[in-house]
C-alpha cells in the first residue's frame, strides 16, 4: 500500500513534466478517434448519447471560434449565427442539389469545407467595418449582419425561403465531429500562441498602442474574423447535416445569444474555458429537460448568478496548462523562480 | 398620394413606439454606458401587465396605462438593484451578458406562466375619421399624441429639473459627480424607472395597436428600438426620438412599396450604410480616443 502511495507521490511530483511533454495528447487523440469510430459503427453508445456528443462538438467549434473575437481580441460580435447560417446553407445546397447522391458520403468533407470558405469570405466583408468602429457600434454592425443574412435567406426561393431547406442525409457522424472539433481547437490554439496571436491580444489591451508598436492591426483583425467565421461555417454545415432540416429562423439572434452564453460561461480568452462552457451548457440543458419550459427559466438565472459572482466566467483569462506551449510554461516557471530568488535576497 | 399619407400615419404610429423604447436604451446607456438588453423584454412585460390589468381588473385606459407603467418601472428598478448594481465595476461585457440573461429569464418566465399568445381587450372606443380620403382611427391619434406627450415630459425632466441635471452630470463624469453630493444610486434608479416606464407604456400601445402579444415579441422589437437608439446616436435622448421615427418610417415605407419580406433587409442595410457615413449616429458626438 505504501509502495502504491509512493508511486502516486512520484507521479504527482512529476506530473508537470508529463503535461509539459504532452504525452497525453497523441494518446487522447487516438483514443478519442477510435472511440468515436467505434461508438458510431458498433452499438456502444445509444443514438441519443451520440447526438448529444455531436451537439457538444458543434458547440465547442462555435464557442472557440467566437472566443477568438470576443475573448482574445476583445471585440463584441453578436452575429456569429449569421456565419453559421451561411455554412449550413452552402453545405446543404451542395449535398442536396449538386453532388451526386451516391458520392455524398465521400464528398461530405468538401461540402463542409465549402460552407466554411463561403462563411470566411463573408467574414472578410464584416471585418472591414471593424477597422473604424469598436465596441458597441461594432456589436450593432454584426447584429445587423446577422439579421440581413436571415432576411436574405427568407427571400431566396431556391433555398426554400422561410419554409427552410430539407433533404439532407444524416452525414454528420461522431468521427467527423471529433475531427472538425480537434481541427478547430488546434488551429485556434496555435494561432493564439503565435506571433499573430500576440497581435490579437495586444488589440484587446490597447489598439492604438499596439498600432504604434508595429502590429498591423488591420491585418490581424481580418485574419481573426476570417478564421472565426470559417469555423462558424463549418459548425453550421455539421449542424445542418445532423438535424437534416434548416430554416432561417434557426440562425437568428437567439442562436447568437446561445453561443455568447457558452463563451462567457466557460470564460473569455481560454481554450479550456471554451470546451468547458460548451460542454456544461449543452449537457445541462439536456439534464434539465424533464423540467420542461422551466429549464429555460433556470438557465438564464444561473448565468446571471455566475456573472455576478464570477464575472469572467469559469476559466476567464486563465488557461489549462494542457494548452499552453511548453516554452510559455517554462518561461512562467523561470519567472517564478527568479521572483523567489529576488525575495530571498531581499529577506 | 392618399396611400402615401395613410402609410405616413402608420409610420408615425410605429415610429413613436420605437422611439419610446429607444429612449429606455439610450437613457441607461447615457448614465451607465451599459446596453440594457433586457429592455425589449420589459417592453413585453409592459404589454402583459396591461393585459392582466385590463382583463382581470377591467380598468379603463388611463388607470391601466399608469398601473402598467408603474409596474414595469418597479420591475426595472428591482432588476437594476439585483442584477446590474453588483456589476457596476466589473468588465463591461459581463454586465451586457447579465442583461442578455435577464432578458432570457423574463421571456421564458412569461412563457412558462402563460404559453399562449394573448389579446388585449379594446380599451378605447374604436372610431375612425376620414380627412380627404385618409382615415385616422382614435387609437392612432392616442398613440401618437400620448407618446409625443411622454417624450416632451421626459425632455422637460432631463433638461429642466434638478434630477435631470444630476442625470446629465452623471453621464458626463461618474467619478467626480458623487463627490459633489449627488446621490448616484438614487439617480441611477430613477433613470431606470423612467426608461423602463416608457418601455412599459410602449408595450401597452403596441398591444393595443397590433392584435396579439406573446412572450417573445420583445426580442425583435427590442433589437429594432436599440438600432433606432444607435441611429440617433446612443446616449442622446433627442437622437433616440429621431432614430425611432426614422426606423419606423423606413420599415413602413418599404413594406408599403416593396414586398413586405424585404422590410428587415432594407432597414438593416440602411443602418449599415448610415453607420459607415456617420459612425456615431445622427446626433451622437464622435468620441475621439485619447492616448
Amino acid at each position: 500500500m505504501s509502495k502504491l502511495k509512493a508511486a502516486y507521490q512520484t507521479l504527482l511530483n512529476k506530473w508537470h513534466i508529463v503535461i509539459a511533454h504532452r504525452f497525453f495528447w497523441p494518446i487522447f487523440l487516438i483514443a478519442g478517434l477510435l472511440f468515436s469510430i467505434a461508438a458510431s459503427t458498433f452499438d456502444i453508445l445509444d443514438l441519443y448519447l451520440q447526438l448529444i456528443l455531436i451537439y457538444v462538438g458543434i458547440n465547442i467549434i462555435l464557442t472557440v471560434s467566437l472566443n477568438l473575437i470576443n475573448g482574445y481580441m476583445g471585440e463584441f460580435s453578436i452575429g456569429h449565427a449569421g456565419f453559421m447560417a451561411i455554412g449550413a446553407y452552402i453545405a446543404s445546397l451542395l449535398t442536396v442539389n449538386i453532388f451526386p447522391q451516391t458520392a455524398n458520403i465521400f464528398l461530405f468533407p468538401t461540402a463542409i469545407l465549402a460552407g466554411g470558405i463561403a462563411a470566411a469570405l463573408i467574414g472578410l466583408l464584416v471585418a472591414i467595418p471593424s477597422f473604424k468602429t469598436r465596441g458597441d457600434y461594432l456589436a450593432i454592425v454584426t447584429l445587423a449582419f446577422c439579421m440581413i443574412v436571415k432576411s436574405v435567406l427568407e427571400n431566396i426561393d431556391v433555398v426554400g425561403g422561410p419554409r427552410g431547406l430539407l433533404g439532407m442525409e444524416k452525414l454528420t457522424t461522431l468521427p467527423w465531429v471529433f475531427f472538425w472539433t480537434v481541427l478547430s481547437l488546434w488551429v485556434i490554439r496555435n494561432l493564439v500562441y503565435s506571433k499573430f496571436g500576440r497581435g490579437v491580444l495586444s488589440i484587446r489591451e490597447d489598439e492604438i498602442a499596439s498600432d504604434l508598436m508595429g502590429v498591423n492591426t488591420r491585418q490581424v483583425k481580418v485574419i481573426a474574423f476570417v478564421v472565426s467565421s470559417f469555423f462558424a461555417g463549418i459548425a453550421g454545415g455539421l449542424f445542418a447535416h445532423t438535424l437534416q432540416y434548416i430554416n432561417p429562423r434557426m440562425f437568428d439572434i437567439i442562436k447568437s445569444t446561445d453561443i455568447l452564453i457558452m463563451v462567457y460561461l466557460g470564460g473569455i480568452a481560454s481554450i479550456a474555458g471554451s470546451i468547458l462552457g460548451a460542454f456544461i451548457y449543452t449537457i445541462l440543458l439536456e439534464i434539465l429537460r424533464p423540467l420542461g419550459v422551466w429549464r429555460m427559466v433556470f438557465m438564464p438565472l444561473m448565468l446571471v448568478l455566475l456573472m455576478i459572482y464570477r464575472p469572467r466566467g469559469i476559466m476567464g483569462l486563465r488557461e489549462s496548462s494542457l494548452f499552453v506551449p511548453v516554452r510559455d510554461l517554462l518561461a512562467a516557471k523561470f519567472r517564478r523562480q527568479k521572483k523567489k530568488e529576488a525575495g530571498d535576497a531581499s529577506a | 398620394m392618399v396611400y402615401f399619407f395613410q402609410q405616413a400615419l402608420n409610420a408615425l404610429q410605429l415610429g413613436s413606439i420605437y422611439a419610446l423604447i429607444a429612449l429606455g436604451y439610450t437613457m441607461v446607456y447615457g448614465i451607465l454606458t451599459m446596453i440594457n438588453f433586457a429592455h425589449g423584454d420589459l417592453f413585453m412585460i409592459g404589454a402583459f401587465f396591461c393585459f392582466l390589468i385590463a382583463f382581470y381588473l377591467k380598468l379603463s385606459f388611463v388607470p391601466t396605462l399608469l398601473l402598467s407603467m408603474v409596474g414595469v418601472a418597479f420591475l426595472g428598478v428591482v432588476i437594476e438593484r439585483l442584477a446590474y448594481k453588483p456589476l457596476r465595476n466589473a468588465p463591461r461585457v459581463s454586465a451586457i451578458i447579465t442583461a442578455l440573461g435577464v432578458g432570457l429569464f423574463l421571456e421564458n418566465f412569461t412563457l412558462a406562466l402563460n404559453p399562449y399568445p394573448q389579446h388585449i381587450p379594446a380599451l378605447i372606443a374604436d372610431q375612425t375619421w376620414t380627412i380627404g380620403n385618409v382615415s385616422i382611427s382614435s387609437l392612432q391619434i392616442i398613440i401618437i399624441v400620448l407618446s409625443l406627450f411622454l417624450m416632451l415630459v421626459l425632455d422637460f425632466i432631463v433638461q429642466r429639473t434638478k434630477a435631470g441635471m444630476a442625470m446629465r452630470a452623471i453621464s458626463w463624469d461618474k467619478s467626480i459627480v458623487p463627490l459633489m453630493g449627488v446621490p448616484i444610486n438614487k439617480i441611477i434608479s430613477l433613470t431606470f424607472a423612467i426608461g423602463t416606464g416608457l418601455g412599459g407604456a410602449a408595450g401597452m400601445m403596441y398591444g393595443l395597436a397590433y392584435p396579439v402579444i406573446d412572450p417573445y415579441m420583445g426580442i425583435m422589437i427590442g433589437w429594432k428600438a436599440f438600432i433606432s437608439a444607435v441611429v440617433g446616436g446612443i446616449g442622446n435622448i433627442r437622437g433616440a426620438m429621431i432614430g425611432g421615427f426614422i426606423l419606423g418610417s423606413v420599415e413602413i415605407m418599404v413594406a408599403a412599396f416593396l414586398p413586405s419580406t424585404y422590410r428587415d433587409f432594407v432597414a438593416f442595410t440602411l443602418l449599415l450604410i448610415l453607420l459607415i457615413f456617420r459612425p456615431y449616429g445622427i446626433l451622437g458626438k464622435p468620441n475621439p480616443q485619447k492616448v
